[in-house]
C-alpha cells in the first residue's frame, strides 16, 4: 500500500437516539437531509474536495442502508486504485472482538487500518455535521504550527458555550485547557469534533487509552485531555461559515429550512465545492398546472399538484392535488395525498399521507398525553408508514 | 445476459435540426430537461440486460465522447464488454469519411466479429423510446427470421420533415412483404423505430455484400432492395416514441413530457433512462418565483414565472422573468423582466435584462448554443 499523508476516518456508528424514529432503521449519517442529499455527503464530499482520497467509515448500528449507500464509493470519485472508502464495522480477531465502545476505540480497534497507509496525520471526522470545509486548509495550519494535534473550533454566543465542548486557547492558539460543556466558560470557542492528529503520536495514546479500564474511550472525554494534560502541542483552528449538529429532530429540520431563500444560510448552489450524493436516476420534476411552488427546494423525481411552500421536497416525492405543505420536509418517495395538509413536519422516507389528512394540526385535548420531548412542535412521520385518509395529527406528535 | 450486443449509429444526417446539430451529433442533442437522445438508446440496452454496446461516432462526435466517457453512467464501464466507441479512422481502404451507413459499420466490423455475442441490435439515435429487447430477441430467434424490425404505429406523413420514415406492409403470417423508404403517402401506418435484431453473421454478410456493390445505405440497399430475397419480420412496439425529424418534432416531443402519462411511459421505474451525473442541487424556488406545468431539473435557480417548460439542469430564471412554452437547456439564463415565449434556448444562452423574445409553437425560435442576447 502506498503511503498517504493524510487519510480520514469518519466516525458513522452513533446510533442517533435523539432523531427518534428516523434512525430506526438506518445509522445517522445515512438519514436524507436537504433534497437529494444523505447527511454523510457532506463529510465524504469535503474529504474529496480537500484531496483526502482514503476513507475509512466506522460503522456498526444499522449498517445497511449506510453500506448499500456507499458501495464503492464511486459517486464521491472514491473508487480509487490505491485508497478510497472503506466501511470498517467491528471485528474479531483471534479468540478477541468486541463492539466500538468509544469514538477512541472505534480507531483504535482500526489501527492495522490505518497503519497499511502508514499515514503522517490522521483526520477524525463525524458523520452527523452539516457543513463545508477544506481539511487541506487545517492541515496546512497545522503543519505551520508544528501541532501535535489540531482541533477545529467555532465561535458561538456565549450564552450557548455551556453546551460544547470548549477550547481555552492563548494568543497563539495554543490551546491551554479543555472543557467539556463548562457552566461558566471561559471562552466560546467550541470544537466541532473534527481533528487533525499525527499519527505517530495518537497511535500509542489510542493503545494506552485502550488498557485503561476506567476510561470511556472518547476523543474529547479522554484523549484530548490525556493529551493536553502531557504537554502535547495542540492547536484550534478557527472555522468560519456555517455548521450544524443535526443530531436532533429539531436541528436536522432547521438545517433544512436554512437551505431555503434567495440568500440561504448555508448555500447548496456553490460550484466551487460541490456536494456529491448517489443518483436515483430520475427524470427532472414535474410542477403542476393547478400546483404552486413558493420558496422551496425540489428535488429530482418530484411530481407536484399541490400547493408547496417554504418546504424541501426529497428525491421521488408526490404532492397530490390541493395537498398543502408548508414549512415542511418530505422526505424520498413520500407520496402525500390529495387535499392532505403538511404544517411544520418531517415526512419519512416512502410514507404515504392519505387523502385530506392533517400533519401538524392543532393540539386538541381529545388528543390527550404524549411525549414531545424530542419534537417540541414539529410534527414527525416515520419511515414506511401509513397515514389513513382523514387522519389527524397533531403538533408534536410521532408516530411509527 | 442477452447472447447480444448492441450498435449505436450515430452519424445520422440531421439537417432538420438545424442550429441544435451544429456542434453535435444527433444522438448527443439534449432531450427532456437532464438526458440526451443516445442515452435511451444506451439505457434500453443495458435494461435489457445487454451490457457490450458499440456506438459509431462519425460527425461532430466530441461532445458525444464527452457525455459517454467511460460508460460507467449506463454501468457499461466493464472489464469484459461495457462501452466501445467507435470514430471513423483512416486506412489504406479506408478513407475515414463515410459514405453511408454500410460503409460506416463495414469499419466497426472488426469490433462486430470480436463481439462474444450471437445477435446484434442495431439502432440509430434520432428515435427515442423506452423499452427492452429480450422479447423481441426471443420472438426474432424463434421465428427463424433474418432481421425482425421493431415498428410502432405512426398514421401521419410528414412530407416536409419526412426523414428515414421507413414504412412496413406484412403477410398475414407477419412476414414484411414491403418496405417503403419515404413513401408519398402513408398507405401503411406501421413505421420503423429504428431498431434492427439479427445474427451478427447476417450484418457482416449483408454489410460486405452492399459495399462490394457500392451501395453505401443500409436502409435502401441493405432493407428495401432485399426485401423480397430476406425474411424479415416486424416486432410492434405500442408505447411512446419519439422521432425527432425536425425541429417541431423535438419540440413537440419534448413539450409532450408535461402530459404524465407519456413521461411515465419514457421513464418507467423498472426500466430508468440512466445519464451522466453533474451533481446539481435541488432546483430552488425563491422569492415570487413559480413553475406551472413544467419539467424542470436540478440546478435550477427560480426566481421569475415558468410556464409551460422543460428546463435543463442549472438554468437561472431571474426576478420578474416570465417564460412561457420555452425549452431552456443547460445553464441557460434568462435576466430580469424578460418575456420568453415559444423559444428554444440552447446550452449557456444568456439572455439580458428586459429582452422579449416570442416564436410560435408551430415555429420556435431556437437560439445557439452560448448566445449572448
Amino acid at each position: 500500500m502506498r503511503k498517504k499523508k493524510m487519510i480520514a476516518m469518519l466516525l458513522a456508528g452513533g446510533q442517533g437516539s435523539r432523531l427518534g424514529v428516523l434512525t430506526k432503521s438506518m445509522a445517522k449519517p445515512a438519514v436524507p437531509f436537504g433534497g437529494k442529499y444523505r447527511i454523510i455527503d457532506f463529510p465524504l464530499s469535503n474529504c474529496v474536495n480537500s484531496d483526502i482520497d482514503t476513507v475509512g467509515v466506522l460503522t456498526q448500528y444499522e449498517p445497511l442502508a449506510l453500506n448499500a449507500y456507499l458501495g464503492s464509493g464511486q459517486p464521491w470519485d472514491l473508487d480509487r486504485m490505491n485508497g478510497g472508502v472503506f466501511v470498517l464495522p467491528p471485528y474479531v480477531s483471534g479468540s478477541e472482538g468486541q463492539w466500538y465502545s468509544g469514538t477512541a476505540n472505534a480507531v483504535c480497534q482500526n489501527i492495522p487500518f490505518i497503519d497499511q497507509y502508514d499515514p503522517e496525520y490522521v483526520l477524525i471526522l463525524s458523520g452527523d455535521h452539516i457543513y463545508k470545509m477544506d481539511y487541506a486548509k487545517m492541515l496546512r495550519a497545522h503543519e505551520e504550527n508544528g501541532a501535535d494535534a489540531t482541533i477545529a473550533v467555532l465561535t458561538v454566543p456565549m450564552e450557548e458555550a455551556s453546551r460544547f465542548g470548549i477550547m481555552n486557547t492563548d494568543e497563539n492558539g495554543r490551546i491551554t485547557e479543555f472543557e467539556e460543556k463548562p457552566k461558566v466558560p471561559k471562552s466560546n470557542k467550541a470544537s466541532m469534533g473534527i481533528y487533525i492528529f499525527n499519527w505517530r503520536i495518537l497511535r500509542p495514546y489510542l493503545l494506552d487509552d485502550d488498557a485503561d479500564k476506567a476510561s470511556s474511550h472518547d476523543f474529547g472525554k479522554n484523549i484530548i485531555p490525556k493529551l493536553l494534560s502531557s504537554g502535547a502541542a495542540l492547536y484550534a483552528y478557527g472555522f468560519e461559515g456555517y455548521w450544524k449538529d443535526v443530531g436532533t429532530i429539531r436541528s436536522l429540520w432547521e438545517a433544512n429550512m436554512d437551505l431555503l431563500g434567495a440568500e440561504p444560510e448555508f448555500r447548496l448552489a456553490d460550484k466551487e465545492w460541490r456536494i456529491y450524493s448517489k443518483s436515483p436516476a430520475m427524470p427532472p420534476h414535474y410542477i403542476g398546472g393547478e400546483a404552486e411552488v413558493k420558496n422551496s427546494l425540489v428535488s429530482e423525481g418530484c411530481v407536484v399538484y399541490g400547493k408547496v411552500e417554504k418546504s424541501v421536497l426529497f428525491t421521488g416525492a408526490h404532492i397530490g392535488k390541493a395537498a398543502v405543505i408548508r414549512d415542511s420536509i418530505i422526505m424520498p418517495n413520500a407520496v402525500i395525498g390529495e387535499g392532505a395538509t403538511i404544517e411544520k413536519a418531517i415526512i419519512g422516507e416512502g410514507s404515504a399521507i392519505g387523502a385530506n389528512a392533517h400533519v401538524g394540526a392543532e393540539r386538541l385535548p381529545e388528543d390527550g398525553e404524549y411525549n414531545t420531548a424530542l419534537t417540541g412542535d414539529i410534527t414527525l412521520v416515520a419511515n414506511s408508514v401509513n397515514v389513513p385518509e382523514g387522519k389527524r395529527i397533531p403538533v408534536g406528535k410521532i408516530v411509527e | 445476459m442477452e447472447n447480444a450486443f448492441g450498435l449505436i449509429y450515430t452519424g445520422d444526417a440531421s439537417m432538420q435540426l438545424r442550429e441544435l446539430t451544429y456542434s453535435r451529433s444527433v444522438a448527443a442533442v439534449p432531450f427532456g430537461g437532464r438526458y440526451r437522445t443516445i442515452d435511451f438508446m444506451l439505457s434500453n440496452l443495458v435494461n435489457s440486460g445487454i451490457y457490450n454496446v458499440g456506438v459509431i461516432a462519425q460527425k461532430n462526435y466530441h461532445s458525444l465522447m464527452d457525455h459517454l466517457e467511460s460508460g460507467k453512467e449506463w454501468d457499461l464501464h466493464r472489464k469484459r464488454d461495457g462501452l466501445f466507441v467507435l470514430p471513423p479512422f483512416v486506412t489504406h481502404d479506408n478513407t475515414g469519411v463515410y459514405r453511408g451507413t454500410v460503409d460506416a459499420i463495414r469499419s466497426c466490423l472488426g469490433y462486430v466479429r470480436r463481439s462474444a455475442q450471437d445477435y446484434v441490435v442495431l439502432m440509430g439515435s434520432h428515435t427515442i423510446y423506452n423499452t427492452t429487447f429480450n422479447d423481441m430477441i426471443s420472438k426474432h430467434i424463434a421465428s427463424g427470421a433474418d432481421i425482425t424490425i421493431m415498428y410502432s404505429r405512426d398514421d401521419e406523413v410528414d412530407r416536409k420533415n419526412q426523414y428515414d420514415d421507413l414504412r412496413l406492409k406484412f403477410d398475414e403470417d407477419g412476414r414484411v412483404t414491403d418496405l417503403a423508404l419515404n413513401p408519398a403517402s402513408a398507405e401503411t401506418p406501421y413505421r420503423s423505430c429504428d431498431a434492427f435484431i439479427m445474427e451478427k453473421t447476417t450484418l457482416e454478410y449483408l454489410v460486405e455484400d452492399a459495399y462490394s456493390h457500392a451501395r453505401y445505405d443500409f436502409t435502401n440497399d441493405v432493407l428495401v432492395r432485399n426485401v423480397h430475397q430476406l425474411d424479415i419480420r416486424g416486432y410492434e412496439f405500442t408505447g411512446y416514441v419519439a422521432r425527432l425529424n425536425s425541429i417541431n418534432d423535438y419540440y413537440r416531443h419534448n413539450m409532450a413530457l408535461l402530459d404524465k402519462a407519456v413521461s411515465k411511459e419514457l421513464f418507467s421505474h423498472d426500466h430508468p433512462i440512466y445519464t451522466k451525473i453533474k451533481d446539481e442541487f435541488p432546483a430552488s424556488y425563491v422569492g415570487d418565483g413559480c413553475a406551472v406545468n413544467s419539467v424542470v431539473a436540478d440546478g435550477c435557480v427560480i426566481e421569475g414565472y415558468v410556464k409551460n417548460c422543460v428546463l435543463f439542469r442549472g438554468v437561472h430564471i431571474s426576478p420578474g422573468a416570465r417564460v412561457t412554452d420555452c425549452i431552456l437547456m443547460q445553464g441557460a439564463t434568462v435576466g430580469e423582466g424578460s418575456v420568453l415565449d415559444s423559444v428554444i434556448l440552447d446550452k449557456s444562452v444568456t439572455v439580458n435584462k428586459g429582452r422579449n423574445i416570442s416564436g410560435h409553437r408551430t415555429y420556435p425560435v431556437i437560439l445557439r448554443k452560448g448566445t449572448v442576447v
